[in-house]
């Protein structure tokens, strides 16, 4: 067994070498006309390939025997994730922690982090929208940035025309996102699975390039700059003072959000969004207006995508419709997939992870993005319901006297 | 209560009713009999509004309900157990039933309809919080059967409760099935391929045949039936 195994990982490592022969080993060097040969090159690459596949296999069989020995058990795999999140004395002092952390982040590290933290819960508020439409109804939308782009142009340019402030504006971003929710919503209403995902990535492009060449509604490429940041009470505030400001708008916001994402999946409309997605002939019967249902899980995903492309807007003070790409959607994607679907503490997590992971493997330079695909990869492969599997809360019975 | 007035449905180009007429009575049972591909569900999903007619009428209580959403028609009154069962798989036996009353809100009766459903099936009520999926077939159809109740329907559409259950459930479940009629006087339109049992509990029945019905008659009488009897009943 285990000769096999290696021999497996040697043949692999063979490739390796192969395959990157030309480019590791075969140096031609245009100055002197002669080629090197960097055999040590060869060696490592070798060496290298064969560990890590060696490793890559021995996890994987372990992981295969320990899913075997939980189905022999017949008991249902509690992760420690769940474990841990369901334990009192655990979640209480960590949710101390946190507070305490939270609190007194942007006086203890530099603006540059405070603002990588902005960043980060945007994508929390992104990704517990996102989570609605994919994680809780399962509609695989691939076009979600558009609702983010509404949201930051509403800002930029309700601004720039009318003057409107951050305040008034963080309600109707919102509620022109919704309603570019429902726009999307209704042609796509039939449609199931990859065409649904087709259809929404049109649909995201659509709306970044008509902000890209409608000129002379949008400026075009060069986008909108000078957008104010929020204002609080008039008062004047340097531009610390207003990140600082801005975090704490960014966590009330976040905290918001959570409220309002956990109550709703704790409600009848969230279990119908999860009832919709295992079987939608069953909710007919039940009396479930399926279009009604599924238009409601994109506006109210959407929603959160305006909030968030407002407070982009306020924070950037530019916008332009490059910050709006497929790539874009794609990234808010990973965290609902990373974080772990229908979880919204995981979908927090995901957030984190995915924002602070490429910012902190900049000394990586030109490799990073390599190396967060890897750890993509791998997260898939040894924790494929994401990094905080879902427990859902059930619903509770209440014995009538 | 219920009649269908020549009723014609299609799958896209595929016509599965072909020119359907039935009456159903309020407070009794009816079955719906036929082979495999006949047309019943297709019957039920033309009521239920799933699988709208494309020509001929539906009435219920006297309106006609065959342009009518599926959410409009429950509400009316009318609602289904689906062929296979159906229910939500990793929804709690609780939220399942809580999804069955999806258009009510009056909070005291729906629990005094748990409970009375927690009564039919107690079953149930030990497996309430268990997910859905992890249920054993017959429990499976039972908790179909009390979705369906939990929406207070007038007319029960069940469709093919026996399927793929050893016998003995299936007996309990037509005595349950009997009993929901009797109790409630809810009616029950019961489409069944096990056609000795549903001709043993309904009072009337129909025979359907390739989109059509071939033959309707007072259930005893359907059992006594020369025709029925080597056709469905294997005798
Ligand atoms: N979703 C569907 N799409 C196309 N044809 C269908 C579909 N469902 C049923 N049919 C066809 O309609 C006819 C009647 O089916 P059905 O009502 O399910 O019969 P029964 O319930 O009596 O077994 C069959 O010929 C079947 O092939
Ligand atoms: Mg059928």
């Amino acid at each position: 067994m285990l000769v096999n195994e290696l021999k497996k990982s040697l043949f692999v490592s063979l490739w390796f070498m192969f395959l990157t022969f030309p480019i590791m080993v075969i140096q031609v060097n245009t100055v002197e006309n002669i080629i090197q040969w960097r055999w040590a090159n060869l060696f490592f690459v070798g060496v290298g390939s064969f560990v890590l596949s060696a490793l890559w296999r021995y996890l994987i069989r372990r992981k295969e025997q320990g899913i075997q020995e939980t189905e022999v058990d017949g008991v249902a795999r509690v992760t420690l994730s769940q474990r841990l999140l369901n334990n009192r004395r655990f979640t209480i002092p960590a949710l101390f922690v946190v507070s305490i952390l939270a609190l007194a982040f942007p006086f203890v590290f530099s603006l540059y982090q405070t603002n990588i933290m902005i960043t980060a819960m945007i994508y929390v508020l992104l990704g517990l929208g996102l989570n609605i439409v994919v994680g809780v109804a399962g509609l695989l939308d691939l076009g979600y940035a558009a609702f983010y782009c509404v949201g930051a142009y509403s800002y930029a340019l309700l601004n720039y025309h009318f003057g409107f402030g951050f305040w008034s504006v963080l309600g109707i971003g919102a509620g022109l996102a919704a309603l570019f929710g429902i726009i999307l919503g209704f042609p796509v209403l039939r449609l199931r699975g990859d065409y649904l995902a087709i259809v929404t990535l049109g649909f995201g492009e659509i709306i970044r390039l008509i902000m890209e060449n409608w000129n002379a509604f949008s400026f075009g490429p060069s986008g909108i700059a000078n957008i104010p940041r929020p204002g609080f009470f008039g008062v004047e505030m340097n531009i610390e003072q207003v990140t600082i400001y801005v975090y704490f708008l960014m966590i009330g916001m976040s905290l918001f959000t959570i409220f309002v994402v956990n109550r709703l999946q704790d409600s009848r409309i969230g279990r119908a969004w999860i009832a919709l997605r295992e079987d939608e002939v069953a909710c007919q019967a039940m009396g479930i207006d399926k279009r009604k249902t599924k238009l409601m899980a994109f506006a109210l995903g959407a929603t959160w995508a305006g909030f968030a492309g407002v407070i982009f807007a306020a924070k950037t003070t530019f916008i332009n419709p490059a910050s709006f790409t497929l790539w874009e959607s794609i990234n808010i994607l990973c965290v609902v997939v990373l974080g772990g679907m229908g979880s919204i503490v995981g979908v927090i997590v995901g957030a984190f992870v995915l924002i602070l992971l490429p910012e902190y493997l900049r000394f990586l330079s030109e490799y990073r993005i390599l190396a967060f695909g890897a750890v993509l990869v791998v997260m898939m492969v040894f924790r494929p319901g994401g990094i905080v599997e879902t427990v859902r809360r059930t619903y509770q019975y209440k014995e009538t006297a | 209560m219920l009649s269908l007035a020549d009723i014609h449905t299609y799958y896209g180009n595929i016509q599965a009713l072909k020119g359907v007429s039935l009456e159903v009575e309020e407070g009794e049972i009816i079955t719906l009999i036929g082979a495999n591909g006949a047309g019943k569900t297709t019957t039920l999903m033309s009521i239920s509004g799933i699988v709208p007619p494309r020509s001929g009428d539906v009435l219920f209580m006297g309106e006609s309900i065959s342009r009518v959403n599926p959410d409009k028609i429950v509400s009316m009154g009318i609602s289904q157990v689906p062929e296979g069962r159906r229910i939500f798989p990793y929804l709690t036996v609780l939220e399942n039933l809580d999804m069955g009353a999806f258009l009510r809100n009056d909070k005291d009766g729906v629990n005094s309809d748990l409970d009375y459903v927690f009564g039919l099936f107690p079953i149930l009520a030990e497996r309430r919080n268990q997910a859905g999926g992890t249920l054993s077939g017959g429990e499976q159809q039972m908790l179909a059967i009390s979705r369906a109740l939990m929406a207070r329907p007038r007319l029960l559409l069940l469709d093919e409760p026996s399927l793929g259950l050893a016998p003995l459930i299936v007996k309990q479940i037509f005595e349950i099935i009997r009993k929901i009629n009797i109790e409630n006087n809810t009616t029950i339109f019961l489409v069944e391929q096990n056609a000795n049992l549903a001709l043993k509990v309904a009072h009337r029945g129909y025979v359907m045949e390739n989109g059509r019905i071939t033959l309707s008659d007072a259930a005893d009488r359907l059992l006594t039936n020369e025709d029925v009897k080597k056709a469905y009943l294997g005798i």
